[in-house]
């Protein structure tokens, strides 16, 4: 039997990404994120980075990591669905949350990258990372520093 | 009939003088568990040991009660509750002290009022008593299968047991009879009276229902056996040939797009459940060229696939059902996972006949469409 393939379609989706390290992404972040997305009626690409330690192989199964983002890449797929938000959930591997980010924005363009701070009781990115990523992030970058007043 | 899969290798008795434990494990009522169970302690007590029967539910099968008789019965113990059968008398099973106990249904729940919740309790006090037991129970009783076995059978399981029962048990043995075999047993009466053969039949004792829970008591042994084995760790030294008739192959069918991602972890999820391999499968035609977003969604899977520890396929066929065919017998899969056909009357036709094509092409082999998550009722918009 033969099935006719689709044709390819035209690649004009924004993309804005949020990445967030090991642990919940903070919802406050993630109601922030999902906010510009519908705002420019971009595709959510939230990124779950994972450190690989130095004794294993930088392409070994990361399994207990894996099943840890697996809940949370899935609950943000439902909330962005809910909010009327397309979202490409990653998992994206690196030897140091620097080299995870570098290895996403180089396998794919984004037009905006969003980080979370980890201020206030939020968890994030430490000042050294987001100011590393400031100067290397190839696209403009929104850092997001929840007031402290907001819950977590 | 009955076939032994399982033997420990860790010897009798445990230690502290506990009793050796064997579980007698069917994939369903009616597979003869008990008959096997009675058949054993009868070889015992010829060979000089004492046995009894702890408990025992003949459910007025003729050849089991026949089987018992001669075998001496520890009186069960009354219960308060009204309507309630009377009970298994741990107390009275150690008072007696056998060298060996036959003990029925160890998933069963006592009547209220008793001092252990579970049989699998009183069995407990008798093997720790120095008591040797051979019990008998249902795949489907195991607690960790509970959602799946309502997931295949349709059928709620109330009474489970936890799985360290048969983790801690000196040897789980399979009872096994093929789904035809039981259903021809139970349509000649030897299971259930004849007002209930034809609900039986037409209900639970369906040809895929016991097809579904005698593959998952085949697996739990195989495991059981694995686990034994090769206590280091899962993969171990049996011979690849057995691992790979036992264990599932799971063939995941992905596209070049983000749902493909959700597709790609929710079958890694079942692998992770079975302990099987997981190959994803990327088809398209000879030539293509595909678009940005395309080319994003491919990488993205093949990085997910390294994560996950799953051997990425990419081939080139105008026929995918074809492709999908070939890489099946090639790569020997026992499992197909595929998205759920995109909606769209032109989508919906093309793939129901894709759809046909690719459970026509794969005799033999499970195909799972997974839906997407995102599209239940409750995550509406």
């Amino acid at each position: 039997m033969r099935v006719p393939w689709r044709a390819p379609r035209a690649a004009t989706t924004r993309r804005v990404l949020v990445a967030f390290a090991a642990g919940e992404l903070d919802p406050v972040v993630l109601r922030a994120a999902l906010r510009i997305a519908r705002a420019e009626e971009a595709t959510l690409v939230s990124a779950y980075l994972i450190v690989v330690p130095l004794d294993h192989p930088l392409d070994s199964p990361m399994v207990d990591e894996v099943g840890e983002a697996l809940p949370i890449l899935e609950a943000i797929e439902r909330v962005g669905h809910r909010s009327g938000v397309p979202v490409d959930a990653r998992m994206e591997r690196g030897r140091s949350l620097r080299d995870a980010l570098t290895r996403l924005w180089t396998e794919e363009r984004f037009d905006r990258i969003v980080l979370p701070a980890s201020t206030g009781g939020h968890s994030g990115f430490g000042e050294r990372d987001l100011a590393w990523a400031l100067t290397h992030a190839p696209t403009e970058m929104l850092v997001l520093r929840p007031a402290p007043e907001a819950a977590p | 009939m009955q076939e032994r899969l399982s033997q420990s290798e860790r010897g009798p008795a445990g230690d502290s003088g506990r009793g050796h434990h064997r579980v007698l494990l069917g994939a369903a009522a009616g597979v003869g568990k008990t008959y096997r169970m009675l058949l054993e302690g009868r070889q015992a007590s010829s060979l000089g040991m004492d046995v009894v029967i702890g408990y025992l539910e003949p459910h007025d099968r003729p050849d089991t009660i026949a089987l018992a008789a001669g075998l001496e019965q520890v009186p069960p113990r009354p219960v308060e509750e009204a309507g309630a059968r009377p009970e298994m008398d741990a107390d009275a099973v150690v008072r007696r002290a056998p060298e060996l106990a036959l003990v029925d249904e160890l998933a069963h729940t006592n009547a209220r009022g008793s001092r252990n919740r579970k049989r699998y309790e009183d069995i407990g006090e008798v093997l720790t008593a120095g008591i040797d037991v051979i019990s008998t129970v249902n795949i489907q009783h195991l607690e960790s299968l509970n959602d799946l076995v309502f997931e295949l059978t349709g059928v709620r399981v109330r009474e489970t047991f936890p799985d360290r029962i048969l983790d801690e048990a000196d040897e789980v043995v399979l009872v096994d009879l093929t789904p035809e075999e039981l259903r021809d047993r139970i349509g000649a009466g030897k299971v259930y009276p004849p007002e209930r053969v034809q609900a039986a039949l037409q209900n639970f004792f369906r040809t895929e229902n016991l097809q579904s829970l005698r593959q998952l008591a085949l697996r739990e042994v195989a495991e059981d056996v694995e686990a034994r084995r090769t206590p280091q760790g899962p993969a171990g030294d049996m011979n690849p040939l057995i691992r790979q008739a036992l264990r599932e192959r799971i063939l995941v069918l992905v596209e070049a797009s983000p749902r493909s991602q959700r597709l790609l972890r929710r079958a890694w999820r079942s692998g992770q459940r079975l302990g099987a391999d997981i190959d994803a499968l990327w088809v398209h035609p000879p030539g293509q060229s595909l678009d940005e977003d395309g080319r994003v969604a491919v990488a993205a899977l093949r990085r997910l696939a390294v994560l996950l520890g799953v051997h990425f396929l990419e081939d080139e066929d105008r026929d995918p059902v074809q492709a999908v065919a070939r890489t099946v017998a090639d790569r020997r899969s026992t499992y197909v996972f595929l998205s759920r056909p995109q909606e769209g009357r032109l989508h919906r036709l093309l793939g129901r006949s894709r759809l046909e094509a690719l459970l026509d092409a794969l005799p033999g082999v499970d195909v799972r469409i997974c839906a997407d998550a995102v599209d239940r009722p409750g995550e509406q918009r």
